[in-house]
């Protein structure tokens, strides 16, 4: 039997709403907790699809007799499941801030999944038993599945721009209902009492969701995060709020008690500091728009932080504002009389804040002359421009260590070797570039940028030991860095600022060690040390000696913030009932922690009702190696799918650049090309499903070494192009690799549809398990060894599974036979 | 009829229980004393080679008697007074914590306080730090920005008997303006800046302590010193000891 084209399209739908619901849920933890936590929890939870291959291959006969009723059951409790699995989820007391104080939270952290898990396996239950049911038509509904996958994708961030993040939570289960009751209606599955029962139920359930719903989805948002404490605080209200796929940004005002938002001011300031308004992305990550109204006066403070040294060395005309934000930083350089201001922001939200809803507030800051305001991602506006700057400077931006290292799980091609390069680019001769980023104790975040920066100057024929300066109040480090060799007075202008506001000289060119640790003291000049250490030769032993990741960080291993040392562990668990808690980097051991789970619940869930099922049925079974090699087989698929998939997202962002499109293109790409794969192998039934797989996966071999191989001059081409054909390129080199990528799976499943339909469901949870391993899993490997790495191994695991292809050992003659069709 | 073990572990579950609700309070805060000893001890044997311990070989004795004192189970929220002599930070609502004990010794040995001494916190939170302070000064002066806190923590410390704690419900940007200048002073608040006016405040020779971090992880501590010529000098502490580099550079 085949599934009609409205069977088709239900799967498509469904297939897109659940990936929308998963990029939602990653979007809605980010805002309630943190992303690092709200990616482990949406990573295990797909575990549902697990789960629903373990039922279905248990319970398979009995739900295919009923097939019509438990699709559309299935569909009610995906639908009714989305809003209430979220919402029970946030009302448990889960503050992952406690994990390590506290036992009960890896409880709930393991409830939380548990419960998120349950749309997924309802939506698995769906596709898994369509593929059970219509086995002769596999590769189309696998084609559906992709497809309808892909369309989520893209409608999910459309989506996050037009409406509230927690609205599309009552969005998708219409969108599900929707598509059940139009099959209902026109699927000749359906009849009689049967379909005006269910199209009943659906009615039912739609005006129950609209009913009962909106009323109880508030967020909660933890109590820890920066918003929730602020709103604590007398006459403190959030004035607006803009939702977006890059995150809500909250606008907060404080009446009683005045926002002061000034880091690394110095602690000699006595500057009183103008009115601000707050702005959290996400709950948190504070910035302040700050009111101007012409008068410099009110921002005098801004001369006495850390990150104004660079305006003492001489006048600044063009100056590159990288991470312009709420405006703190061009302000600053408009205070110091910059001419000419390239204001760079990614989020057109937060530009919209000063252009439009606190234009005057902000004394229309981003539309004076002086100041241009891009739109763009950092490192995007740094490769495109021509310009020459005198200062390029970022203040803040992502690259913080702080926060027990929990975001070294995210890339950031921002404080990479090749970045640095681009913005060394830019500079014009004489001109710097000025870092201020929070202080991490020991010294984390600074030492590594050092070690990044000095490695992307020696393209420049720059020495960094004759052209670093470093300064840090008792909270901020400011480093600069000048393209040439800095003179006599410029240190003497750094004396003089350094003294003025008891900054501490951490380094510059000439410095002595007794120079350092006078007004802020660490028990060691660390910061110091370990600058003129890394500008040394002794820089390889350094950083190996060190006790946390100072490595480089580079476009093939983008993890700035991942500090994390093995060698650390052991000190750092001996001081554990002192209090050391902080200083290790638990990001790293998280997702460690993450993968634990993932295997541990695999076995629980997936190995043992296998083993139980074997040994019911032991004496007839006959095709016991099958079992294996089918286990295996889309094992390796369902890890060496993601890992490719992962391994070239990352490739392509930084071709694209503009995460959330770039992310949104390549994935639709390729779930699109991997559909058109899986559809044409169906088509293709004079080639036998094994050498469908063979010629599959050489060409992923050809493609993939070409790609990496000349990485560097196939970004130089595309990076030269405008915004159009860049895309419609990448998309096209995206597109024969999941093209590939989409045959494997429909080919072997359509073997076992001929042969062995009760292996279907299984081959479903494995590989559905293998998905929930997968990221974590590659996220590992890119962080110990980098992307081409990850790319190679997910080829050989590609190999592997054509080595594994299931065909029956136990019959050869007719299992070959099988194949043929 | 056999007992079941589901039957053995509800009875001695009942049993358990109700062994709890006969206690009577002086055997409770018996109980809590032993164990709050207990906690002191094992912090006093844990930070003796921190960093924030500075040239001494350890805690102050007097530090030390304060925190074997102040009852902090009754500045911790009823559901948490189970883990009141754990070293750990609880949480007592409104996105706020109790600090761990550990921390609130450290910070306290930082002061270097002298009986005479007049002391300010801004944040008062749980009122237990305050409450640690008034047992080593005459004056403590605490100012909280979350009024509910604010209300709590001062009856929760007019109940325990601390009388010498004066708290109000404010801003501590500006410190207390009236009864400066201070000793010493604790920001247990956190903040991006320290605040010039509360500088101001601080006696020469005066010490300001400052824990950095999140709520539930001190990173590190800032001690502030001003010196005789009012010359302003920070410390950048670790409550463990631990240096980042290994062999020789």
């Amino acid at each position: 039997m085949h599934p009609g084209a409205g069977y088709l399209l239900t799967i498509a739908v469904i297939s897109g709403a659940t990936l929308a619901y998963e990029v939602l849920l990653l979007r809605l933890f980010s805002l309630i907790q943190w992303h690092h936590f709200a990616f482990m929890v949406i990573s295990l939870a797909l575990l549902g699809y697990g789960v629903s291959g373990v039922f279905l291959a248990l319970a398979r006969q009995h739900v295919s007799r009923h097939f019509s009723s438990v699709i559309m059951g299935n569909l009610v409790l995906l639908a009714l499941s989305m809003p209430l699995s979220f919402m029970l989820a946030q009302a448990l007391p889960f503050n992952p801030a406690e994990l390590l104080w506290d036992p009960r939270q890896l409880f709930y952290w393991l409830v939380v999944y548990l419960i998120l898990a349950v749309p997924f396996f309802f939506a698995a239950n769906i596709i898994g038993l369509s593929l059970y049911q219509f086995r002769r038509g596999i590769p189309t509904l696998y084609a559906s599945d992709l497809l309808g996958a892909a369309l989520g994708s893209i409608g999910i961030i459309a989506l996050l721009f037009v409406i509230d993040v927690e609205q599309i939570l009552l969005v998708l289960p219409y969108l599900v209902l929707l598509i059940g009751l139009l099959l209902v209606t026109q699927s000749p599955l359906w009849s009689g009492r049967q379909k005006t029962l269910w199209q009943a139920s659906l009615l039912v359930t739609m005006a129950v969701t609209l009913f009962f719903m909106p009323a109880s989805l508030q967020l909660n948002v933890s109590s820890y995060k920066s918003l929730s404490q602020m709103l604590t605080v007398p006459e403190t209200q959030v004035l607006q709020r803009k939702s977006s796929p890059l995150g809500v940004l909250s606008v907060v005002e404080s009446r009683q008690v005045p926002l002061r938002y000034a880091p690394g001011l110095s602690i000699l300031s006595d500057a009183e500091l103008p009115e601000q308004l707050a702005v959290f992305t996400d709950a948190d990550a504070m910035s302040a728009i700050t009111r101007f109204d012409g008068d410099y006066e009110p921002l005098r403070f801004m001369g006495q932080t850390s990150s104004a040294l660079p305006y003492q060395f001489k006048p600044m005309q063009d100056v590159l504002v990288l991470g312009a934000g709420a405006g703190s930083d061009v302000l600053q350089a408009l205070m110091f009389d910059a001419s000419h201001i390239d204001a760079v922001e990614e989020n057109p939200q937060m530009i919209g804040l000063l252009q439009d809803d606190y234009a005057d507030f902000a004394g229309k800051l981003y539309k004076l002359p002086q100041v241009n305001v891009h739109q763009s991602e950092a490192r995007a506006f740094a490769s495109k421009t021509e310009r020459q700057y005198d200062l390029i400077t970022m203040s803040f931006m992502s690259a913080a260590g702080a926060g027990g290292g929990l975001f070294s799980m995210n890339e950031n091609y921002l404080f990479t070797v090749e970045s640095m390069r681009e913005y060394l680019r830019h500079l014009k001769p004489g001109g710097y570039i000025s870092i201020t980023q929070q202080n991490t104790h020991p010294p984390r975040v600074m030492p590594k940028l050092v070690a990044t920066l000095a490695e992307a100057m020696q393209s420049f024929r720059l020495a960094p030991s004759q052209s670093l300066i470093l300064i840090r109040s008792w909270q901020t480090t400011t480093l600069v860095v000048k393209n040439g060799t800095v003179n006599q007075e410029e240190i003497s202008q750094l004396k003089q600022f350094s003294e003025r506001y008891n900054f501490d000289l951490a380094y510059y060119p000439g410095m002595t060690e007794q120079e350092a640790n006078r007004f802020h003291r660490l028990k060691q000049p660390y910061f110091y040390q370990a600058v003129t250490a890394l500008l040394s030769e002794n820089k390889a032993q350094f950083i190996a000696d060190y006790k946390f990741n100072i490595e480089p960080a580079t476009d093939n291993q983008p993890y700035f913030s991942q500090f994390f040392k093995w060698e650390t562990l052991p000190e750092i668990l001996s001081l554990l009932d002192a209090g050391s808690i902080f200083l290790l980097e638990s990001g790293y051991l998280l997702l460690l922690a993450a993968l634990v789970q993932a295997l541990v619940a695999s076995l629980v869930l997936l190995l043992l009702p296998l083993w139980l099922w074997r040994r019911r049925r032991r004496d007839r079974d006959e095709a016991q190696p099958l079992h294996k090699r089918v286990l295996a087989y889309f094992f390796a698929l369902g890890l060496a799918f993601l890992f490719v998939e992962i391994a070239f997202i990352q490739k392509f962002v930084l071709i694209l650049h503009h995460p959330v499109y770039a992310v949104t293109t390549v994935i639709a790409g390729f779930l699109l090309a991997a559909g058109a794969g899986s559809y044409l192998s169906g088509r293709l039934r004079m080639v036998q499903a094994r050498i469908q797989v063979v010629a599959a996966v050489l060409v992923m071999i050809v493609l993939s070494a070409v790609y990496i191989s000349s990485y560097a001059s196939i970004s130089g081409f595309l990076l030269a192009q405008s915004d159009l054909p860049r895309y419609l390129l990448a998309i096209l080199m995206i597109m024969p690799l999941g093209f590939c990528m989409g045959i494997p799976f429909p080919a072997a499943m359509s073997m076992l549809g001929r042969e062995h339909d009760e292996m279907i469901p299984w081959a479903w949870g494995i590989n559905g398990f293998a998905s929930v391993m997968s990221p974590i899993l590659a996220t590992l490997i890119a962080m110990e060894f980098g992307f081409r790495v990850l790319i190679v191994v997910a080829l050989l695991l590609y190999l592997l599974a054509v080595c594994l292809f299931p065909t029956d050992s136990t019959k050869p003659s007719a299992g070959h036979n099988q194949l043929n069709v | 009829m056999t007992r079941t073990p589901f039957l053995n572990s509800a009875v001695s579950l009942v049993v358990m229980a109700l062994t709890c609700f006969s206690l009577s309070p002086v055997q409770a805060d018996d109980d809590f004393k032993q164990q709050r000893e207990a906690l002191v001890e094992e912090i006093a044997e844990d930070l003796r080679s921190s960093d924030a311990i500075l040239d001494q070989s350890e805690l102050d004795p007097k530090v030390l008697k304060a925190m074997k004192t102040v009852p902090r189970h009754e500045f911790v929220p009823e559901k948490h007074k189970h883990q009141s002599y754990r070293n750990r930070p609880l949480p007592i609502g409104y996105g706020q914590t109790i600090s761990q004990p550990a921390i609130v010794a450290l910070m306290t040995n930082l002061l270097e306080l002298e009986t005479a001494d007049k002391v300010l916190e801004i944040g008062t939170g749980s009122g237990y730090q305050a409450a640690v302070l008034a047992e080593l000064v005459e004056k403590v002066y605490s100012i909280e920005i979350v009024p509910e806190l604010a209300e709590r923590a001062a009856e929760d410390l007019k109940r325990t008997g601390y009388d010498n704690v004066i708290t109000r419900h404010g801003d501590g940007y500006y410190g207390w303006e009236e009864q400066a200048p201070f000793d010493a002073i604790i920001v247990t608040a956190a903040a991006d800046h320290i605040p010039p006016r509360l500088l101001k405040q601080l006696k020469p020779e005066g010490r300001m302590v400052i824990p950095v971090g999140s709520r539930f992880m001190v990173q590190h501590l800032v001690l502030v010193k001003k010196t005789e010529d009012s010359d302003i000098i920070t410390e950048q502490l670790l409550p463990v000891q631990f240096v980042p580099l290994t062999g020789e550079h």
